[in-house]
């Protein structure tokens, strides 16, 4: 859906973004992670040219970003960063409004989108609509500006860091809600990281940047077990690898026949929860439940270390 | 609380309070409440309060100030405060009136009574009293409007009552009523139409060089070096290329170009005026925050949307509060203008100070600043409803 082709960024005699080609499929998330300065902000604020690529271009859906005036691009690109930079002077509704009052919509279908954007995002129209920013929780704020990235309907969704100022657990909130949006809208993402539990959750596919270059674009279990480059290993450290990997994929299919007694563990979890479960309560297995609470079988202990390992994808 | 608390408490003074309480009574108890002159160009002598008024409202005003004193001292609320501040004023400017009458003989019209220092200090503390006041109170832009209208009413029912007539400032006002309106129409027309013509000018400049980041060090620096020119020089300076162009020109000279009178004055306060018009457009448009400048242009835009619909907004407060100065300064520097021929109040005071009558050169300064605390006032409030959203 988005196609970049030998896309370079050059400062001067810097080469910032060096030669990127990258294919992103229809309704994907990817997760663009690297060491600070690796060009990852540059790489993405080429999509909607923000930066004017060097050379190489950029497809959406078949069509060269540079047929289309930039500002006119941009209002089908949704676009999100760190700090959500809401506009102070402007209500919350009006925020959300940006996009779609360029556009040219009309004030009944505005009012309508706004509503259905800030509900979707969990924040009471009637109530924080006609807010101003500072009148708003920072995670709050930082949803209110990925409201207003998607309220033109983007194909696209364009985020750099949107999460990177929130505490754990408001950010795994903001996550999920991503994530259950996206699937709703069907937007693609092209999400800028630093947080390696953001991009594994997240991301169908991960882009590992190092200096300017793409070394790799795969899935996150493949990136976890054959990482391209010694940085592409050391990203996800190595005593935090095997947790990863579980936490990718749930217990469903390592459940066995058995019994076993304790607390249940519903088969959607995930092999890190479930093995932190085991870990905890000193058990070698544990009962899996269904979504109806029916017993389907047991996982054990060693199912889930086995699992843990490199090889057994 | 224990007793020491309780009378350490009706102790506390009002730090403010307290300069202003010894600034007013000091000035009435030493100063000169009047200096009264045979006529208007003899050496003044001072009279105290006692000295000037019949001593029943000599008697009425010490007591009014000393209540006000007591007042301020005190944790009186605001709004007393104001008001003790208020009654104090008009007590010690209608008594003022009375001054000459009690002093001169009746049928004497050379004779002159014009305020004393002690008087001076003694409103200036009241005014202080006021405006400290007025700030605890947190007025909203438009209350403190509402309270400037009050003020100017208060002040044009005394003048008007004709109460003050016969302080000398006055009298100079009954020779030259007429000439008094005109030289207040030049005035305003010269330092607020310069100050048009340089917002016309400054703030596309601004803009420009706002967004041309290159051309912002060197625009600013030439601009400083107007600045720092000294206004007279400058108003000199520009007689000379004014009549000559007046000369050369055709028709020039009959829309008013000319080495001398109002246009060198325009021009000069137009320059002065340019500097902190451009600087204040390019700290207000740099005042918003760059995340939001990004995500405006992320969600689609325009540069120029980007201006009208963030920068210009978010930089109106900054904006405003540099024309308060740049209006402020050229009420004051227009009374240069009278220099290069150019009128305004700065005649009188230029001929006060020709004939050493220093009634005269109030005449051209008392209104001076009356403007310039209107202006600053008026101002002020739109900056501050401007900048409501932060
Ligand atoms: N306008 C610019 N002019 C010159 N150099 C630039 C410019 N913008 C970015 N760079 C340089 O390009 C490199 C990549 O920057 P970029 O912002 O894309 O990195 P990043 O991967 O997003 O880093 P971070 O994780 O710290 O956000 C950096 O070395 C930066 O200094
Ligand atoms: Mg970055």
């Amino acid at each position: 859906m988005i196609t970049i082709e030998r896309l370079t960024k050059r400062y001067d005699d810097d080469v910032v973004v060096d030669d990127v080609s990258l294919e992103i499929a229809e309704g994907a998330i990817v997760a663009v992670v690297g060491a600070s300065g690796s060009g990852k902000t540059t790489l993405l604020r080429m999509i909607n040219r923000m930066v004017e690529p060097t050379s190489g271009r950029v497809l959406i859906a078949g069509e060269d970003t540079r047929a289309t005036a930039p500002h006119l691009l941009r209002r089908s690109i949704g676009y999100a960063i760190q700090g959500h930079g809401l506009f102070p002077h402007r209500t919350i509704a009006e925020n959300v409004a940006t996009t779609p009052k360029l556009l040219g919509w009309d004030k009944a279908r505005i009012e309508a989108r706004v509503d259905e954007l800030l509900s979707l995002f969990g924040l009471e129209p009637a109530i924080y609509g006609p807010r101003r920013p500072h009148q708003l929780s920072g995670g709050q704020q930082q949803r209110v500006g990925v409201a207003r990235a998607l309220a033109a309907f983007p194909r696209v969704l364009l985020m750099d860091e949107p999460f990177g100022a929130l505490d754990p657990i408001v950010r795994a909130k903001a996550q999920a809600d991503l994530r259950a949006i996206q699937r709703k809208l069907g937007v693609t993402v092209v999400l800028v990281t630093h947080d390696m539990d953001e991009a594994t959750s997240l991301a169908d596919r991960i882009a590992i940047m190092e200096r300017g270059r793409l070394v790799q674009e795969a899935t996150p279990v493949e990136v976890l077990t054959h990482p391209a480059t010694q940085f592409a290993a050391d990203m996800f450290g190595a005593d935090e690898r095997p947790f990863r990997l579980l936490s990718l994929k749930s217990v469903a299919d390592l459940t066995q026949p058995g019994e076993a007694g304790g607390e249940p563990i519903a088969a959607d979890a995930d092999r890190r929860e479930a093995l932190a479960a085991l870990l905890w309560s000193g058990r070698a297995a544990a009962p899996v439940t269904g979504a109806g609470g029916e017993r389907l079988g047991i996982v054990t202990l060693a199912r889930l270390v086995e699992a843990a390992a490199a090889k057994a994808r | 609380m224990t007793p020491g608390a309780i009378e350490r408490s009706a102790l506390r003074l009002d730090r403010v309070g307290a300069t202003l309480a010894a600034l007013g009574v000091g000035g009435l108890a030493l100063g000169p409440f009047v200096s009264a002159r045979p006529n208007r160009i003899v050496d003044g002598v001072p009279h105290g309060l006692f000295e000037a008024l019949p001593p029943s409202l000599a008697a009425f005003v010490a007591l009014v100030a000393a209540a006000a004193a007591l007042v301020a001292l005190s944790q009186a609320p605001p709004v007393l405060r104001a008001f003790a501040g208020a009654a104090a004023l008009a007590c010690l400017t209608l008594a003022l009136g009375q001054a000459p009458r009690h002093l001169t003989a009746p049928g004497d019209i050379y004779a002159r009574v014009a305020p004393g220092w002690g008087y001076w200090l003694a409103g200036f503390a009241s005014t202080l009293l006021i405006a400290d006041a007025l700030t605890r109170l947190r007025f909203r832009p438009l209350a403190r409007l509402a309270a400037l209208v009050i003020a100017g009413l208060a002040a044009a029912a005394a003048i008007g009552s004709g109460a003050l007539d016969d302080l000398s400032i006055m009298k100079e006002y009954a020779i030259r009523a007429t000439s008094f309106w005109a030289e207040a129409r030049t005035h305003l027309a010269l330092a607020l139409g310069s100050v048009a013509a340089a917002l016309a000018i400054g703030a596309p400049l601004g803009v420009a060089v706002h967004r041309v980041t290159a051309a912002r060090g060197p625009t600013l620096a030439v601009l400083t070096v107007v600045q720092t020119i000294p206004s007279i020089a400058l108003f000199g300076l520009l007689i000379a290329p004014l009549a000559w162009l007046a000369r050369t020109i055709p028709g020039a000279a009959e829309i008013g170009i000319a080495g001398v009178g109002a246009a060198p004055a325009f021009v000069a306060l137009t320059l002065y005026a340019l500097l902190p018009v451009v600087g204040s457009v390019v700290s207000g448009l740099g005042a918003a925050p760059p995340p939001a400048i990004d995500a405006a242009r992320g969600a689609g835009m325009t540069d120029w949307q980007v201006l009208a619909q963030i920068e210009a907004p978010l930089g109106a407060p900054t904006f405003l509060s540099g024309l308060r100065v740049v209006t402020v300064q050229n009420i004051g520097l227009t009374t240069i203008a009278a220099l290069v021929g150019g009128g305004g109040f700065g005649t009188f005071v230029f001929q006060g100070v020709g004939q050493t009558a220093i009634d005269l050169v109030l005449l051209g300064a008392v209104p001076t600043v009356a403007l310039s605390f209107v202006a600053a006032v008026v101002l002020d409030a739109a900056s501050e409803s401007a900048g409501a959203h932060a």
